[in-house]
């Protein structure tokens, strides 16, 4: 593979494949010194358009575990403040001799726009309300690994609540769990759904919550109140958010999930430290894992031998 | 089509490996620290089938399995796909490791096995005990334990399992 961009345009074997060198990954960061040398001598450079901490330092202790050099591009400092042109700055970049570039952009599509520009591999950690793949193979990682559903997600029901519209998480998710053969169903207001979805769609949580393997809240961004697209916070809360008793009807093996940064007393009514099934902090820690999966696959496994010629 | 020939059926693997496991009992001076590590994929057949040997003889040893494609030299040159999950559930410092492989050929993969091994922790020793040793080496390795010294050309085949031993 010389890019990842999507969960679609990697598709299902690549999906798995990435998964499952995530295992090798993992087993790497239990380890008491947890790096090894497999990227040396390989740059990968960090280009944020956009606010991040964790997917920022997730892909940067990635590249560091595999011995990768990094770069951080920070748009605040940058000449881009100088209006130099997006084209412009990764040409710049890529002058400086670099393997991959990791990219966040508020606009959908950029880092197909960025891999028109240079011969360095592209991997997507968030374009617009598009994209967000790392991020959908780190859930899966964690609800294969939590669930112990290494072969399939067969199945396994799995609810989406939130503002899936603005959601670049919600989109690369539901792509890669039906891919794996989960059954996904949307909650949400229908002013926070896209216009068109292939997945069902439920308006009330309370009616498919006791019924769940997987419960994935979504941040409920602040500014949506201003669009008036919900009529307050505690409205949604009431209607959508995880409160104690909503937690008390989930099935006890049921996992609950957030992409963070959270908000609490929002989706969130209920403290997760408190919750059996919350994952968010493994979230966290596969993040690496499959990150460190992604970067080998596409720099250091010699799979996109062919590509390259 | 390629001529095959077996050099070695089920039962010479089978009492292949039963000398090896008294050697490396007699090398060591009996079992104290020494702990097998089988090298994914095909060295751990043979780790397994060696520590069943030696607990059969003596008492049972540690036997782990270790990946080193994230170790080799050859990364981004030709497709890596990793075997198994590496399982090293015991102390490295201090232990006596036999390194099994099933083949020794180049000596590159053996070499990504020690560097692995190293971030596991120190062990007082590393031996090498392989199936079959078929030469071409490309590193100054040499195997401590052998099932057989197997003559080979360089664009030879060499399958070595517990149904036997393979050239084609």
């Amino acid at each position: 593979m010389k890019h990842f961009r999507s969960i679609d345009e990697a598709g299902p074997e690549a999906v798995r494949r990435l998964l499952d060198l995530a295992d090798h990954m993992a087993e790497v960061n239990r380890r008491p010194n947890p790096k090894v040398p497999a990227l040396r001598g390989k740059t990968v450079c960090n280009v944020f358009f956009e606010d991040s901490t964790r997917t920022r330092l997730s892909f940067e202790t990635a590249a560091k575990r595999l011995s990768a050099d990094i770069m951080n591009f920070a748009v605040s400092s940058s000449s881009v403040n100088k209006g130099e042109s997006l084209r412009d700055t990764i040409e710049t970049i890529a002058a400086m001799g670099v393997d991959a570039f990791v990219i966040r952009h508020k606009s959908s599509g950029v880092p197909w726009q960025v891999s028109d520009w240079t011969r360095a591999s592209v991997i997507n950690a968030g374009d617009g309300w598009h994209s967000h793949p790392t991020q959908a193979l780190l859930d899966c990682y964690t609800i294969r690994t939590s669930l112990n559903r290494t072969e399939s997600f067969d199945g396994l029901k799995i609810a989406i609540v939130g503002d899936i519209k603005h959601s670049r998480v919600a989109r690369s998710d539901i792509r890669a769990f039906t891919m794996l053969g989960a059954d996904v169903t949307l909650v949400a207001p229908r002013t926070l759904l896209p216009p068109v979805t292939d997945v069902p769609v439920v308006t009330e949580l309370d009616d498919i919550i006791g019924d769940l393997d997987v419960i994935y809240l979504l941040r409920m961004q602040q500014e949506r109140m201003t669009e008036s697209l919900v009529p307050s916070l505690r409205e949604y809360t009431i209607r959508f958010g995880l409160t104690p008793a909503r937690a008390k009807r989930l099935p006890e093996h049921a996992l609950i999930m957030h992409p963070g940064p959270m908000n609490r007393g929002v989706e969130m009514a209920v403290d997760p430290s408190e919750l059996p099934g919350s994952v968010i902090t493994q979230q966290v820690t596969n993040g690496i894992a499959v990150r460190m999966a992604v970067l080998f696959d596409l720099l250091g496994s010699g799979s996109n031998l062919e590509e390259n010629e | 089509m390629t001529d095959s020939k077996q050099v070695l059926g089920p039962d010479d693997v089978r009492r292949v490996i039963t000398r090896m496991a008294h050697e490396i009992i007699e090398r060591n001076h009996g079992l104290d620290g020494v702990a097998l590590i089988g090298l994914q994929r095909g060295g751990v057949w043979l780790a397994e089938s060696l520590g069943a040997e030696i607990a059969r003889i003596d008492h049972e040893i540690p036997v782990g399995s270790i990946d080193a494609s994230l170790y080799r030299d050859d990364i981004g040159l030709r497709p890596v796909s990793p075997g198994s999950v590496s399982e090293v559930n015991f102390e490295i410092d201090g232990a006596i490791v036999v390194l099994v492989d099933d083949v020794l050929f180049t000596g590159r993969t053996v070499k990504a096995a020690l560097d692995a091994i190293t971030d596991y922790g120190r062990p007082s020793a590393v031996q090498l005990a392989v199936l079959v040793d078929r030469g071409h080496r490309e590193l100054p390795i040499r195997p401590d334990f052998v099932g057989k010294n197997l003559p080979t050309s360089k664009d030879e085949q060499v399958a070595a399992t517990a149904g036997g031993v393979v050239i084609s």
